[in-house]
């Protein structure tokens, strides 16, 4: 088990390196640089500017200086937010970001798989077509028109709930941005669970246990459900990713002062750093999320165990 | 025939079942009456389709979501068919408990074995997880489960099928059930674990004293075991009695049908003269699976030095349980696998590793029948596609036309209407699906056809057509067979020699006579004991 671990995150060096490496030249394709501002600065400034930031050395050269800072654990100074070294911002950051998708992933789980088995034992009747109409409005509804219109209703219209701003966390903060994130997955979360769970109510095994006259609740959790959470478990993986891409609209929306919207900030002002590290950590996320889908699958499959 | 009495624990009253579908309701079970009284074991017969299993489903309350039931289902009395579930569930896996007939899947492959024989134990309220426990070891030990303490931590994949099968026994077993329903238990095991699992029935009964209700398609079982039986065709029992007197003086034609089904008559023998078609010397195929890095790889023997020597017109009987190497055998000759040594002759030809180039024009006269004519017929293709397929690659030169006029040569001559060859696989029976594979086959004008378990798949009635249908098209065609089948009834009316084999090896080869009336090796004698074949002689008449 720990060799497998092992293994799996010895694996994710090449991976983290080839990832590094193409947007990191991606990055310096786009034209502009982080100090092209509307009215040029002096050539005096932009020369000293360039050389504390190394911008002046070939382009080579500049990647193998990242390599080295990355490696040491330091994702170096912003280009854009000058007093804040990009460890320093994501020391603020990362912890918003990450409480906000792990809210959302567990609402989708809750939600999407609650919604998902109610829909599998009412196959074909009236709960079941609603359930699954919702669903397929969850994913085809962009958040970014999700947003708004909650905010409008719940914000504005009703005053409710803060139309914005994190507050440090605080609950009323948190309800709109986590739904929104959260509604595409509770969609897929709640297909995928009526899927593998109608399977499984159909499946021989299940069938053994009605016979034997288990009560519902055994059939129906213990017997159906845990097989046909496993489809569910392996979505997990992509889920994180997508809830860490949604988060970059999320937080930009509803000003959140996560890691997403540095990206976007990142991005817009050519802040090479701060793009390359929020490509860096979400990059890790997705891997050790898919490590730990994949121990989880073994915990709950016990013909996948790793030796 | 026995009538309802005070020992009668179950009975079945006027039970219709209809199942709604999109085309329409279907009447699978049309009022059927049926009684089981304490302690005796009761058959119910059909071939598939017949109703038999869903009668014991709707009885249990286990129906399709789409299933509807009328009449009654009384246990000592009280009416079961369509109570509450929680009323049902006092009974069912209590006083009535099931086997199926998959042992593979009927086990959740999530949990130990421990935990799903403890389960219905302690739901019943009669232990609690600490005595259900050691009661679980002591009901593995009691269903013959080598080394109980230890297997009953296993989890189902780590277990055989007959293995899993007895546990799923023990299951029924562990409540100390009035009855048994046994649905097809032993269809999907080997014929020597069959034999295993019903002498642990049958013992099994004999010590506890419950009644079992034996649902199958297997007369030769139904012989073995009952005492009553019931024959059901199309959703109706259409005789029941005693088991010597129906199996004595069958009444109604189904039945007469269902017993006179084993396939029989034997083979002409062919000339000595006739050219040998196949000569294989020692073949032998390996299948290497990896153990880790830099470390040697696992070499497994699936089919250790075999020889064989067929005439034209002969056929080749392969015998064996799954996992003896048959098919593998078939295939390799067929130069469908590597092979790892030895070398195989086709006409004169040595074709051992023969390149994909080589191979190809002889690939028209070396051909292959499956087991399964349900996979392996393309859906999404017509039967006239399907049968001229082969065609296509091997007579290029034929129009359209021309292939449509050998289509339907090549229905007629496996007895189809050739007006089918514009539908679709999925509108046939299975017995007309291996007569479209068969057809497929003959329209290349092959010499030897490998038939890799064709009738296994099929009820004994369309068996023996089939059957009958290929010895007609040796005749006609002079074709030279490998019938490769664990079934040795069939196999005796197909051969001219006959190979066992185990475990990649062969056990014993001999003329098909003389293996079946004076088999030499214990595994021999066991398979014929396992199979309960009629004796030749009687069959033959």
């Amino acid at each position: 088990m720990l060799r497998y671990v092992l293994s799996r995150l010895l694996s994710a060096i090449p991976t983290l390196f080839l990832i590094i490496t193409i947007s990191f030249f991606l990055m310096r394709v786009a034209p502009g640089g982080p100090f092209d501002l509307e009215r040029p600065l002096e050539a005096k400034v932009m020369e000293n500017l360039n050389k504390i930031y190394n911008l002046d050395k070939s382009l080579w050269e500049q990647y193998l200086i990242y390599l080295k800072s990355v490696l040491s654990g330091d994702f170096g100074p912003s280009f854009f937010f000058r007093d804040f070294s990009i460890n320093e911002l994501f020391a603020q950051s990362l912890p918003i970001s990450m409480q906000l998708g792990l809210s959302a992933l567990a609402l989708a789980l809750a939600v999407g798989g609650f919604l998902g088995v109610v829909a599998a034992l009412r196959q074909n009747k009236g709960v079941d077509y609603s359930v699954m109409a919702v669903a397929t409005l969850g994913v085809t509804i962009p958040n970014f028109v999700v947003a708004p219109i909650l905010t409008l209703i719940m914000g504005v219209h009703y005053g409710w709930l803060p139309v914005g701003g994190w507050g440090g966390g605080a609950f009323v903060n948190m309800v709109l941005p986590v739904v929104t994130l959260a509604l595409p997955q509770v969609a897929v979360v709640a297909r995928l669970t009526r899927g593998s769970m109608i399977e499984a109510l159909r499946s021989n095994h299940v069938r053994t246990a009605r016979a034997y006259g288990l009560s519902g609740y055994t059939v129906v959790v213990v017997h159906a459900l845990r097989g046909a959470i496993l489809p569910v478990v392996s979505y997990l993986g992509p889920a994180a990713a997508a809830l860490l891409t949604g988060s970059v609209v999320i937080e930009t929306i509803f000003g959140i002062p996560g890691i997403g919207r540095y990206f976007v900030q990142g991005a817009l002002n050519r802040d090479y750093t701060l793009v390359m590290g929020t490509v860096v950590v979400v990059a890790c996320f997705v891997i050790i999320f898919n490590l730990i889908v994949d121990l989880l699958y073994a915990m709950l499959d016990p013909r996948v165990r790793f030796d | 025939m026995s009538k309802i009495n005070e020992n009668t624990v179950l009975e079945i009253d006027n039970l219709k079942v209809d199942f709604q579908t999109n085309t329409g309701m279907v009447h699978a079970v049309k009022g059927v009456n049926i009684h089981v009284d304490s302690g005796e074991t009761v058959a119910i017969v059909g071939e598939s389709g017949s109703g038999k299993s869903q009668t014991m489903m709707a009885a249990m309350g286990l129906l399709a979501g789409n299933g509807i039931t009328h009449g009654e289902v009384r246990y000592r009395g009280q009416n079961i068919l369509g109570s509450s579930i929680r009323e049902l569930n006092t009974i069912r896996g209590k006083k009535v408990t099931m086997i199926f007939q998959e042992p593979m899947t009927s086990l959740d492959p999530l949990y130990t074995i421990e935990r799903q024989l403890c389960e219905p134990m302690v739901e019943h309220g009669e232990y609690s997880w600490a005595t259900a426990k050691k009661r679980a070891v002591e009901l593995l030990e009691l269903v013959g489960i080598p080394e109980p303490a230890r297997k009953v931590k296993a989890f189902p994949y780590e277990m055989s099928g007959g293995q899993r099968q007895r546990v799923m026994i023990a299951m029924a077993l562990a409540n100390n059930p009035d009855i048994l329903i046994a649905d097809e238990p032993t269809t999907a095991l080997d014929v020597t674990t069959q034999a295993q699992i019903l002498e642990l029935m049958a013992d099994l009964q004999k010590r506890l004293g419950m009644a079992v209700v034996f649902i199958t398609h297997d007369l030769g079982i139904v012989e073995r075991i009952s005492d009553r039986v019931y024959v059901m065709k199309s959703g109706e029992v259409v005789e029941e009695g005693n088991t010597k007197e129906i199996f004595g003086n069958p009444q109604h034609d189904y039945t007469k049908m269902l017993l006179d089904a084993e396939p029989t008559g034997s083979k002409a023998v062919v000339p000595e003269t006739n050219p040998i078609v196949l000569d294989a010397k020692d073949v032998r195929v390996e299948f290497e699976t990896e153990t880790g890095f830099l470390k040697p790889n696992h070499v497994l023997r699936a089919v250790n030095d075999i020889s064989m020597e067929v005439r034209e017109g002969q056929t080749l009987g392969i015998v064996g349980e799954s996992g003896s190497g048959k098919s593998t055998l078939g295939r390799a000759v067929l130069q469908l696998l590597p092979t790892a040594g030895g070398r195989v002759v086709y006409l004169g030809n040595d074709i051992t590793g023969a390149s994909k180039k080589k191979m190809q024009p002889l690939r028209k006269e070396m051909q292959l029948i499956f087991q399964d004519p349900f996979g392996s017929l393309s859906p999404r293709m017509t039967v006239g596609q399907i049968i001229t397929e082969g065609l296509l690659v091997h007579e290029p030169q034929l129009s359209a036309k021309e292939r449509d006029l050998r289509a339907i040569q090549a229905l007629e001559e496996v007895s189809m209407d050739p007006a089918m060859r514009n539908r679709y696989p999925h509108e046939f029976s299975g017995g007309q699906r291996q007569r479209i594979a068969i057809a497929r086959t003959m329209i290349l004008n092959p010499k030897l056809v490998v038939l890799d378990e064709p009738t296994s798949a099929l009820d004994r009635t369309v068996q023996k057509q089939v059957v009958e249908l290929l010895r007609n098209l040796q005749k006609e065609h002079g074709l030279t067979y490998l019938f490769i089948s664990h079934d040795l009834a069939v196999v005796r009316a197909m051969s001219d020699t006959v190979m066992v084999m185990q475990k990649g090896e062969v056990v014993e080869k001999g003329l098909a006579e003389e293996i079946f009336s004076n088999p030499r090796e214990a595994y021999t004698k066991e398979l014929l004991a396992a199979a309960a074949l009629k004796p030749a002689a009687t069959a033959a008449a």
